[in-house]
């Protein structure tokens, strides 16, 4: 078995609407169920975020994300699937629960 | 070529993907399987001189190239445990299809949808056609170390991913042998009409790797009906090859091409697998439906004789699976010969094609036959200006040369 990350990518802050609250809600019953959820959690807007760097002695924080970009990861899942063609079949429903992109990438 | 030479050339040509195939299922990994095939090869040049083709020289290969990647496996455990690990995948999935072989596998993998398309194209030469680096580098006009790359970081992808060794899930199998299907086309029309200015304009090298390939494929998946499809366009397409260009490398359109210099055999062949299609009675796929037309065009040893209003009504059929611009221009070409080409250009126009050569070439051609000479020098030399092919090239330069006033 390996594990992946699913990415949610949205161009747009706003939440989730109900409807697909409640869809993403069935997609992860069934993949508790089926044997494949890991985690899974949504994330505050990017603007929320703290870039910390405490390479050099003195830990240095800076507001906000660390790339700026018109889309970026509003939440995520990890899965566990035996191969990329089980993953990708995961991805491809969470995509359509949540009604958003996906990255779907590998650990290592 | 000695005797020996030219076996030793069959023997790769027949072999090599079962040997990288089988490899690939027993170790995991398919960057091994693809080196030690090398190896066992280049092991087999060697002795064979001496020693003589042995009488199976598949299992011949197929136990040499594993030996060497046992011995080689001993020698990275002790180096390192942890190799072993990456290279003996404990959960290599089983074959997920009905369809067991080895070489199957290894088509949906390097036809993986996961990977960039020229990637599949290049993994497909590599592993399954058995083309060096340098020749596929060759056959794309690419660097040799950016093709190798390319390569490279396509296996590294299916690794790291897990992209499966195995037959697509059952109810993925139609969309994933479309896939498999688009990478052969693709390589085939490299070959038959190559984009890439100063190569030959027609390379039979491809197309013929190309018809290898499907050939192949039809081999595993035989009531697949689109790679039936495909073979026989392709069989259909490349019987015109030597005809379809002239003694100075200039392309030679349908009607001025001399059909005594058609392959006959091929035709056959198409024409016998499109009539198996029909029997089949199933609703064609586009693939299948090429291939009729392709099958009417080389149904006549004159071109007047050829059944226009079939072609036409194949078009029809096509449009209603893929009402695409290109496939509506095809079609608009038939219904010239049909209906006359005002009732053609009239289709034509509007087409969201202006970046594409074989619009203005088309629009040229008919603007011609309607004698409006000055618009149908301006589409030439669009036409001109957007083709890479050296042959098609010199044709539009001829024909527009040739345009009275």
């Amino acid at each position: 078995m390996a594990q992946y990350l699913m990415s949610v990518l949205t161009e747009d802050p706003g939440l989730a609407t109900d409807d697909e609250m409640a869809a993403i809600d069935v997609f992860n019953d069934k993949m508790r169920a089926d044997g494949h959820w890991v985690f899974a959690g949504g994330l505050a807007s990017p603007g929320s975020a703290t870039v910390v760097d405490s390479r050099d002695a003195q830990p240095v924080f800076t507001d906000g994300p660390y790339v700026e970009t018109k889309e970026f990861v509003i939440g995520l899942w990890i899965v566990e699937a035996p191969h990329l063609d089980a993953a990708l079949r995961l991805a491809a429903e969470g995509s359509k629960a949540c009604n958003r992109r996906i990255e779907l990438r590998p650990f290592l | 070529m000695t005797g020996l030479d030219e076996v030793i050339t069959q023997v790769h040509r027949e072999e090599w993907a079962r040997v990288v195939a089988t490899l690939a299922r027993r170790l995991g990994d398919l960057d091994i399987a693809e080196e030690m095939a090398a190896e066992a090869f280049a092991t087999a040049v060697e002795r064979w001189p001496a020693d003589g083709v042995p009488p199976n020289p598949g299992a011949w290969l197929t136990t040499t190239a594993h030996r060497k990647a046992v011995d080689r496996l001993r020698r990275e455990v002790k180096r390192e445990d942890k190799h072993r690990e990456a290279l003996m995948l404990a959960d290599t999935p089983q074959p997920l299809g009905a369809i067991d072989d080895d070489r199957l596998r290894l088509v949906f993998t390097c036809c993986h949808p996961a990977l960039a398309m020229e990637a599949r194209i290049a993994l497909t030469l590599r592993m399954v056609g058995g083309l060096t680096v340098p020749e596929i580098a060759r056959a794309f006009l690419v660097e040799e170390a950016a093709m190798s790359r390319r390569i490279t970081r396509a296996k590294e992808k299916i690794k790291a991913a897990r992209i499966p060794y195995g037959v697509p899930f059952r109810d993925d199998l139609p969309a994933r042998v479309t896939g498999v299907l688009t990478v052969l086309y693709l390589i085939f029309n490299e070959g038959y009409l190559s984009s890439t200015p100063g190569k030959d304009p027609v390379r039979g090298d491809l197309t013929a790797e190309a018809v290898r390939l499907t050939r192949l494929v039809h081999a595993l998946l035989p009531a697949d009906g689109e790679v039936t499809g495909l073979l026989a366009l392709m069989l259909l397409t490349d019987a015109r090859r030597t005809a379809r260009v002239s003694a100075t490398g200039e392309l030679v359109s349908l009607d001025e091409q001399d059909r005594g210099g058609w392959d006959g055999t091929l035709i056959a062949e198409g024409h016998a697998l499109v009539r198996e299609r029909l029997a089949a009675g199933e609703a064609p796929g586009r693939y299948q439906i090429l291939a009729a037309i392709n099958a009417v065009h080389t149904d006549t040893r004159d071109i007047r004789d050829t059944d226009w209003s079939q072609i036409v009504a194949l078009y029809d059929q096509l449009v209603r699976l893929d009402p695409s611009p290109i496939v509506r221009l095809n079609r608009a070409i038939a219904v010239a010969e049909l209906d006359g080409p005002q009732v053609a250009l009239a289709e034509v126009e509007g087409l969201p094609l202006s970046a594409y050569h074989a619009f203005h070439a088309t629009r040229a051609e008919l603007l011609r036959r309607m004698g409006r000479s000055a618009e149908a020098r301006e589409a030439y030399a669009r036409a001109i200006e957007l083709s890479g092919n050296s042959g098609e090239t010199a044709y539009l330069i001829r024909r527009r040369d040739q345009l009275a006033g």
